[in-house]
C-alpha cells in the first residue's frame, strides 16, 4: 500500500509530502503518524507541504486533525512551506486551519518546534 | 460565446478526484490562467468531485473551454444521479453537511468561481456547474 514516509530525527518526526495527496493516503498518514508519535515519544512533528499544489477541505481537515491528535499525544506540529496561491485559495474556500502552526520554511519550522519543545 | 472543446470524465471513486485535479490543472494552464486562478479552479474541482463521489454515488464531469469576444474561461459541470439535495440553500451554507465532511465544499466552490449554478431534484440527482474566467 502506498504510504508517505515518516522520518525520525531525535525528538522530531519529519514528513515531506511529495505525492498527490488523495483522500485515502491523507487518512493513512494521520493514522501512521499517531502510531509513530506514540511509539517514538516524539515531541515535535514537521510537515513540509511545499510540493502540494492544492489544499482542499479534506486535506485541510486532515492537517488540523493531525495537529490535534499530536497535541493529545504530547507533541507539537508545524506545517511548513505552503505555497502563496494555496494559502489564498484555502482562505477563500473557508478552511481556516485553526490550531495548526505554520512556518514559511523547514528551517523556520524547526526553530519553532525547538522553541516549543524547549530544546537547545 | 463559443465552446472550443469539451471533455468528459468519469467521477466514481476517490482516486478519480485526483484524476480530476490533474486534468483541470492541465486545462487551466492551457487556457492561460495564472497560478492563483489555477489553484482556485483545481481546488473547487476537487471539492465538487468529492461531493459527486461521496454524496452523488458517482457521476461525470464535463469540461468546456469557453471563448468570448475578449476573454476565455473554463466551465466544469458535475452531474450525478444520486439522491439529490432536498434543501439547496441549506447545502450551500458553510458548515452544513449531511455526511462526514466539513461542509465547505459547495459554498467554497462557489466562492472560488466566477459563476455557479446548481440544480438538484430529490431522487433524481444533482448538477453543479462552475465557470472561471481568465
Amino acid at each position: 500500500m502506498e504510504k508517505i514516509p515518516i522520518l525520525r530525527m531525535g525528538k522530531y518526526l519529519l514528513i515531506t509530502i511529495q505525492v498527490d495527496l488523495h483522500d485515502r493516503l491523507a487518512h493513512t498518514l494521520q493514522e501512521d503518524l499517531a502510531e509513530k508519535i506514540s511509539n517514538t515519544s516524539a515531541k515535535g512533528v514537521l510537515i513540509d507541504i511545499s510540493s502540494l499544489e492544492l489544499v482542499d477541505s479534506y486535506i485541510g481537515r486532515t492537517l488540523g486533525n493531525i495537529a490535534s491528535i499530536a497535541q493529545i499525544l504530547d507533541a507539537y506540529t508545524v506545517v511548513v512551506g505552503m505555497q502563496p496561491a494555496v494559502a489564498i485559495t484555502l482562505v477563500e474556500l473557508g478552511v481556516a486551519m485553526n490550531g495548526v502552526r505554520t512556518a514559511l520554511t523547514v528551517d523556520k519550522g524547526m526553530e519553532m518546534l525547538k522553541a516549543l519543545v524547549g530544546d537547545d | 460565446m463559443g465552446t472550443l472543446q469539451t471533455e468528459k470524465l468519469m467521477v466514481r471513486t476517490t482516486d478519480d478526484i485526483v484524476s480530476v485535479r490533474h486534468i483541470v490543472r492541465k486545462i487551466a494552464i492551457d487556457t492561460g490562467f495564472n497560478l492563483v486562478d489555477q489553484t482556485k479552479i483545481i481546488t473547487a474541482a476537487s471539492e465538487l468531485a468529492r461531493n459527486t463521489v461521496i454524496y452523488g454515488g458517482g457521476g461525470i464531469l464535463k469540461i468546456e473551454i469557453l471563448t468570448n469576444a475578449n476573454k476565455s474561461g473554463v466551465k466544469l459541470i458535475f452531474e450525478d444521479e444520486g439522491p439529490g439535495i432536498v434543501d439547496v440553500e441549506l447545502a450551500l451554507k458553510d458548515g452544513y453537511t449531511s455526511g462526514q465532511g466539513l461542509g465547505m465544499g459547495l459554498g467554497g466552490a462557489r466562492r472560488l468561481s466566477n459563476e455557479f449554478e446548481i440544480e438538484s431534484k430529490p431522487g433524481k440527482g444533482t448538477r453543479v456547474a462552475i465557470t472561471k474566467w481568465k
